[in-house]
């Protein structure tokens, strides 16, 4: 390791009094974390159950082990000093793991995902820190716990990190197809995630059969593609309308609901947009589905290797060779760009009356009509935008799929959306960004594990319950600070 | 600027009101006093409509409005400070103050967010902190410059002092004579704590069982020997 003499280290804990750890301390700590980590990592990582010739090997894995121990090691060397209060050696630690996940030649491409995030961990961290450190040695009063306080302010370069990374993840050395569609799922989610926030986190709507409206957005453009033979991008405003107008027609009647009754409804409902869907063979060809959905076209040229006769494909205009990851990753800007307006009409509109209303009904009714809100049509309201955005995010699952049928809008599906706002906190737009990831993300990362797939979703979901029973950002962040109020207020 | 006549109110199949009538006059100071479970609470609720008049008649500043919706009663210049405060307890201060004011006109925004920091500069210090994390007089005085951010013409206030320290409900009480004599504006009081709040009023009212059976000036009532026996017991002066 390098020195850890005082001049190379910029301090960030001015005056608190902090006594250094010796070196000889770290590497103690580190050391102790890298023995217990590698009795860990023989069994789980050591040993590869191998097919060969219809007989199975256990097949060993060495540099494994020993480069997963190494960057484990040195990760906690880092955590160390972040703890200790040193700030450029870290972030600089955290920058060479990540590169070494990103371009080291490790035979995994996992320990290569984790040790990349590893970095970027460490990175996050030490910002905290400072952030935390600034806090305290300012004089201005504030409440709230040193972590909640830290995470407001860093939200905003966290945030900015994501969607870069967001934004470059298909140029990455690791954006391959898997990844990517992955990635698209996960995005799917999260805008589903932010959608159903605007209902159950903001509002308090408990909501049990969202994917009604899901659904609702897939077969609007399923149907009307097949039938009309209407493009894409006019049926992706009219399913967000067919949805949020069902949204209106559902809530009418179940909106004067409140708490576990309206839940129950909504579950009703949506089981009932399923099994309509399912027995209206007519119209929606029942359990068969609708197949044969036209792709999105990129401003009218599609992604062919062969377009009809007279038109241009995406390919042949740009004078690219003909690639299928050219269609997967418009999808995945498609889906990007979808999420981000849901995530930025949310944070606009809780900065308005209506948003401010939904709020404050989810804090307390009769307070509300108190004072002038008339609940019904701001439930309605809350109800009819948070069903758009889930039909949105149906219309891009119909053209992703190529493919709809009832069995994709399962209570299942509900309830995952469900748990992905409850787990990340509701009214959290970055709870949901985590929480989707962990979710759906790392199952399907993780695909191998089969089986215990749900078993390790399960134990998920009981841990953060009980290690943050309100979600992993509760905080709520608030719409208005007193310095704006006094210059210039909405 | 108010009148009630023969208001019944029920609540299922039990009259609570036993056909009330009173009447506040514009830049008054009118308090109800009475026991607990008199139908006090009852009143001011029926007064924005929830639960509504079964029969009789509202009328505020010439207008009807027993029949109207909660929301557009308060839309009239009515406000209401609720029994239990009801803040929004996971909102800062501010975005309290902004919810009480979601029906005013925005431009006077900056103006009426002064002068409730005016009247309780303890709410300006604390701009920025959760209305769950305030004291229950902080609570209390949050509740009632949320009332006061619609600039209503008719404050009604429900309990302002319950189980607040002696303290407290002098400060809020001073407030209240405050708002009434700076601009005028109509108070609407309900009551448990009768020696301040018939101190406090121009008038009052004395409501047994769902009816009013007593009523006079502040300072009649209270140096009524009914009054004073049965709910100034111990108070001192």
């Amino acid at each position: 390791m390098p020195s850890t003499g005082n001049g190379t280290q910029a301090s960030i804990l001015p005056d608190s009094g902090h006594r250094r750890l010796p070196p000889g301390a770290i590497f103690k700590e580190a050391g102790l974390t890298a023995v217990v980590s590698l009795a860990l990592l023989v069994p789980f990582v050591g040993f590869k159950i191998a097919n060969r010739g219809g007989e199975q090997f256990l097949e060993t894995r060495l540099p494994e082990v020993l480069i997963a121990a190494g960057l484990i090691f040195l990760g906690r060397i880092f955590l160390i000093l972040v703890r200790e209060g040193s700030l450029a050696l870290p972030v600089a630690g955290g920058a060479v793991i990540s590169a070494i996940g990103l371009f080291a030649p490790i035979p995994s491409a996992f320990i290569q995902a984790v040790a990349f995030t590893a970095g970027l961990v460490i990175i996050v961290r030490a910002a905290f820190m400072v952030f935390a450190a600034r806090r305290r040695s300012s004089t201005g009063r504030e409440f709230g716990s040193g972590f909640a306080d830290g995470y407001r302010k860093a939200l905003p370069w966290l945030a900015s990190a994501l969607i870069v990374f967001a934004v470059i993840l298909p140029l990455m050395p690791f954006g391959e197809r898997r990844t990517i569609d992955i990635a698209i799922l996960v995005l799917t989610y999260i805008m589903l995630g932010w959608g159903l926030n605007i209902v159950v986190g903001l509002a308090g709507l408990l909501d049990l059969g969202y994917v009604a409206f899901y659904a609702v957005g897939a077969y609007s453009y399923a149907l009307l593609a097949s039938y009309f033979d209407f493009s894409f991008w006019v049926c992706l405003p009219l399913a967000g309308l067919f949805a949020g107008f069902f949204g209106i027609i559902l809530g009418f009647p179940v909106l004067r609901l409140r708490g576990d009754y309206l839940a129950i409804v909504t579950l009703g409902f949506g089981e009932m947009i399923r099994v309509i869907l399912l027995n209206w063979v007519s119209l929606t060809k029942g359990p068969d589905g609708v197949s044969g959905i036209p792709r999105p076209s990129f401003f009218g040229l599609e992604f062919k290797r062969y377009p009809a006769e007279g038109t241009e494909s995406f390919h042949q205009f740009f004078g690219l060779d003909y690639s299928s990851l050219h269609r997967v990753v418009f999808l995945y800007y498609l889906i990007l760009i979808l999420a981000l307006i849901t995530n930025f009409f949310t944070r606009r509109i809780r900065t308005l009356p209506i948003g401010r209303a939904w709020e404050a009904l989810r804090e307390d009714e009769i307070a509300c009509r108190s004072l002038g809100i008339n609940p019904r049509n701001t439930k309605l309201s809350a109800f009819a935008i948070g069903a758009m955005f889930g039909g949105f995010a149906g219309a891009f699952f119909a053209t992703r799929q190529g493919f709809v049928s009832p069995e994709s809008f399962t209570f299942l599906e509900s309830a995952i959306i469900l748990a992905i706002v409850v787990l990340g906190g509701m009214g959290s737009q970055m709870g949901v960004v985590i929480a989707a990831v962990v979710l759906i993300g790392l199952p399907e990362y993780i695909r191998d594990l089969q089986e215990y797939r749900m078993l390790a979703f399960g134990a998920g979901m009981v841990l953060i319950m009980s290690w943050r029973p309100r979600g992993l950002l509760s905080q709520r962040d608030p719409t208005i600070s007193l310095a704006r109020a006094e210059g210039k207020t909405s | 600027m108010l009148s009630i006549s023969d208001v019944h109110t029920f609540y299922g199949h039990i009259e609570a009101l036993h056909g009330v009538d009173l009447e506040i006059k514009e830049g008054e100071i009118v308090t109800l006093i009475g026991a607990n479970g008199a139908g006090k609470s009852t009143l001011l609720m029926t007064i924005c409509g929830d639960p509504r008049a079964h029969s009789g008649q509202i009328v505020f500043q010439g207008r009807d409005i027993t029949r109207l919706p909660t929301h557009e009663i308060m839309r009239c210049g009515i406000a209401h400070s609720p029994e239990g405060r009801r803040i929004f307890p996971r909102m800062t201060i501010l975005e309290n103050l902004q919810m009480g004011a979601i029906t005013g006109n925005p431009d006077r925004f900056d103006q009426n967010l002064e002068r409730v920091f005016g009247l309780f500069p303890i709410l300006q210090e604390r701009g920025g902190q959760r209305g769950g994390t305030l004291s229950g007089g902080e609570q209390q005085m949050l509740a009632i410059a949320r009332a006061l951010m619609s600039e209503p013409t008719l404050l009604l206030l429900d309990e302002p002092s319950l189980g607040l320290a002696p303290l407290i409900v002098r400060q809020i009480f001073d407030v209240i004579r405050d708002i009434n004599q700076s601009s005028g504006m109509t108070v609407f009081l309900v009551e448990q704590n009768a020696f301040h709040a018939l101190r406090l009023a121009d008038r009052g009212y004395v409501m047994v069982n769902g009816e009013i059976s007593m009523t006079g000036s502040g300072k009649d009532l209270l140096n009524d020997p009914e009054v004073q026996r049965a709910y100034l017991e111990g108070a001192v002066g």
